[in-house]
């Protein structure tokens, strides 16, 4: 997939076949080792840093949990500042990548991410959204999509999985008006870098939410980190869209599909699903799935228009 | 040269002396002058390269803050109450990852009920962690204070971060007369912080705020707490060196006609003055009473209080903060550091007041020495001692 070294090192300790991790390698690939990461708390951040240890080979830094944007603004006004006295050089301007899993981004963190995109900072913020609180055990979060089970939306007897339906996290940033707005898929390496990439370019701020699956949290085989990713784009699951300055508020989708596959096949890979085909399928709830999918795909325009 | 200036004016005017590189700061009663001061030296071009950020709450501004110290720039912001409270969480971020960050604290009560005036529950509630506290008994305190608190923070055997503290409304918005120095004489006091200790530089990666595992925790906890007893003698210093070059002279506590005092009172911020006055008066009388003013609260004064203490009989402690099924905070420090002396020892009273902004008047005062006096006579008493509480209001 590629032939530069990453600039995460191997040997960290999330799980195998993590999502977040091949996100974050493809992201370093994209910005290249003139960046600072400033990470909020959480799977990437524990798995990473056990002090003495770290896998990060770019300067790094972690506060808190809901405070990833607002550390990051304090990163960039420093170096605006150090810029203007002449204490770097004036061309010295290093790309700063703020990150946060879907709890960080999503819930806890929203206020100071909406925060720094109100002020205009140059700064990446990146979503890796593993759709739950998966560093402490597999919560509900409000990227959990609806009829999920977590350790806090469980399959009971009567209420079965999330109820609610996930936050469209990118399309409030999107509503902050800002130069760059993305959604990308560790499945899609090459269109992910290519996004990455844009977004360090503009002057002001960005926000890229990158769906990376959790073989831990929503129970599949390891080695299905990338098929789920995939099948989760094909099916319209995930939409993959940018919106630019070019087109303020209006996504533009970068991934058009011929012909979606029904969501039951990215469904059924999955443990966090399984009470919806056993003991019995629960058709209700894969047919509302699939109808608010549908929906949003005609939104957003994923269907390619048929010759 | 002299300014009349509001305290937190004051304390905003120190701080643009300081010439920091950002100012991250959210807006909040009775401490709101100092960001709109700092925002309007940058609007003017007064501060050509400190970045002021308008942050969205007072959780943000700290967390600016330490990303901005993490990246070795000199920072400072200002909060209050609330403030301080949704700050709480990252004030141990950043006296935890060693960043020399000046907070300026205008001392307000916290909610319920929602009240804006002075007492001390604000910052006494932020004691343990870790960061250096100064309180100043006026605006020409403060002033000085905000300066003392940079140079302190940032020397390479402390990097801790400070707060100045000053009783809102009473002093933020109070006009003083304060001396203040020239640039290049601050700029000497107060040279430029070069960190050798955080850097966020691409050239030079190294890792910040990582993943502390049992075997490291208690020990950077231990090197922390030695920063603050190196704190303590570098205070000392500072204090002399500002004394040397501005000719105001500072002292972690500050005694006030002790030497024969029977009684001696321990007062924070600006009821000191009014002591003083009751105590000149008292002394008119006949009474042998004296006060410490407390303008350092952490490191705590140990020795230093001891010192003044030990052959007094009863020393009554004035607290504008309440722990609440316990009593006052700096009771608790100074009966800790106390209990273990074997000479005779005087008795310690916590005396609660002025919370929510109550006046603490010639008449309270004179309660409380009344009180000390009784209990230097053998009479029984229950701490803490409420006064000025109004009986009708309680069912």
């Amino acid at each position: 997939m590629s032939n530069q070294e990453s600039l995460l090192a191997s040997g960290h300790r999330a799980c195998a076949g993590c999502g977040p991790a091949i996100a974050i390698r493809q992201i370093l690939e994209a910005s290249g080792p003139n960046t600072i990461v400033v990470n909020a708390t959480g799977c990437m951040e524990v798995t990473t840093t056990p002090y003495p240890h770290t896998a990060w080979k770019v300067p790094w830094l972690h506060v808190a949990f809901e405070n990833a944007a607002a550390a990051a603004s304090g990163v960039e006004a420093a170096y605006k500042a150090f810029r203007i006295k002449g204490k770097i050089p004036e061309d010295k301007k290093p790309n700063i990548i703020a990150l946060g899993g879907d709890g960080g981004t999503f819930d806890i963190g929203l206020q100071a991410l909406s925060g720094m995109l109100e002020r205009g900072q140059n700064i990446l913020y990146v979503c890796y959204d593993n759709e739950a609180y998966m560093n402490t055990g597999i919560q509900r979060s409000s990227a959990t999509p609806f009829g999920a089970a977590t350790t806090t939306s469980p399959a009971g007897k009567i209420i079965p999985g999330k109820t609610r339906r996930k936050k469209p996290i990118a399309m409030i940033a999107a509503a902050h008006d800002i130069p760059y707005v993305a959604t990308a898929n560790i499945a899609y390496p090459a269109d992910l870098k290519k996004k990455v990439k844009k977004a360090l370019e503009v002057d002001g701020p960005a926000f890229i939410h990158v769906f990376a699956p959790c073989p831990t949290g929503w129970r599949y085989g390891t080695e299905q980190t990338v098929e789920l990713a995939r099948l989760a784009v094909e099916t319209g699951i995930f939409v993959l869209y940018e919106i630019t300055n070019e087109n303020p508020m209006k996504p533009v989708v970068t991934k058009q599909l011929a012909k979606r596959k029904p969501v039951e096949e990215y469904l059924k890979l999955q443990g966090r699903f399984r009470h919806l085909f056993k003991p019995e399928k629960n058709q209700d709830i894969i047919d509302k799935i699939q109808s608010d999918v549908d929906r949003k795909c005609n939104m957003f325009g994923v269907d390619k228009p048929k010759n | 040269m002299k300014q009349i200036l509001k305290g937190n004016v004051a304390a905003a005017v120190a701080a643009k002396l300081a010439k920091p590189d950002v100012v991250a700061a959210y807006p909040i009663t009775p401490s709101t002058d100092f960001p709109e001061k700092i925002s309007e030296y940058v609007a003017n071009g007064e501060l050509p390269y400190t970045q002021f950020l308008p942050v969205e709450s007072e959780h943000s501004a700290m967390s600016a803050c330490v990303g901005a110290a993490a990246a070795g720039a000199r920072v400072c912001t200002a909060t209050s109450s609330q403030g301080l409270e949704l700050m709480h969480e990252i004030l141990f971020v950043a006296s935890g990852m060693r960043l020399p960050i000046v907070l300026y604290n205008a001392n307000r009560a916290l909610s319920a009920p929602i009240n804006i005036w002075n007492d001390h529950q604000d910052s006494i509630s932020a004691r343990d962690t870790g960061w250096i506290q100064f309180y100043g008994e006026n605006n020409q305190e403060v002033f000085d204070l905000m300066l003392i608190a940079f140079k302190v923070a940032e020397d390479s055997r402390v990097l801790l971060p400070a707060m100045t503290c000053i009783d809102g409304f009473i002093c933020t918005h109070t006009y003083e007369p304060v001396d203040v120095p020239s640039q290049e004489e601050v700029d000497a006091f107060l040279p430029s912080y070069k960190p050798d200790h955080v850097k966020l530089d691409p050239d030079e990666p190294i890792t910040l705020g990582p993943f502390g595992v049992p075997e490291v925790y208690q020990e950077l906890r231990y090197m922390q707490h030695m920063a603050m007893q190196n704190a303590s003698r570098v205070i000392d210093e500072v204090f002399a060196d500002f004394e040397r070059r501005f000719g105001r002279k500072y002292q972690k506590v500050e005694p006030y006609r002790v030497e024969d005092a029977d009684i001696i009172l321990i007062t924070i911020g600006s009821v000191s003055g009014t002591v003083k006055d009751a105590i000149d008066k008292m002394r008119e009388n006949g009474k042998k009473v004296g006060a410490i003013k407390v303008t350092v609260l952490r490191p705590f004064p140990f020795k230093e209080i001891k010192s003044i203490i030990k052959n007094a009989k009863v020393v009554g402690i004035l607290e504008k903060n309440l722990s609440m099924g316990y009593g006052g905070a700096v009771y608790a420090d100074l009966s800790g550091a106390m209990i273990n002396e074997k000479d005779k020892q005087p008795i310690l009273i916590d005396f609660i007041l002025g919370l929510g902004g109550r006046d603490v008047t010639f008449k309270d005062i004179n309660d409380i020495v009344d009180k000390c006096e009784d209990a230097a006579d053998g009479k029984p008493f229950e701490r803490p001692i409420w006064i000025g509480l109004n009986e009708e209001l309680i069912p």
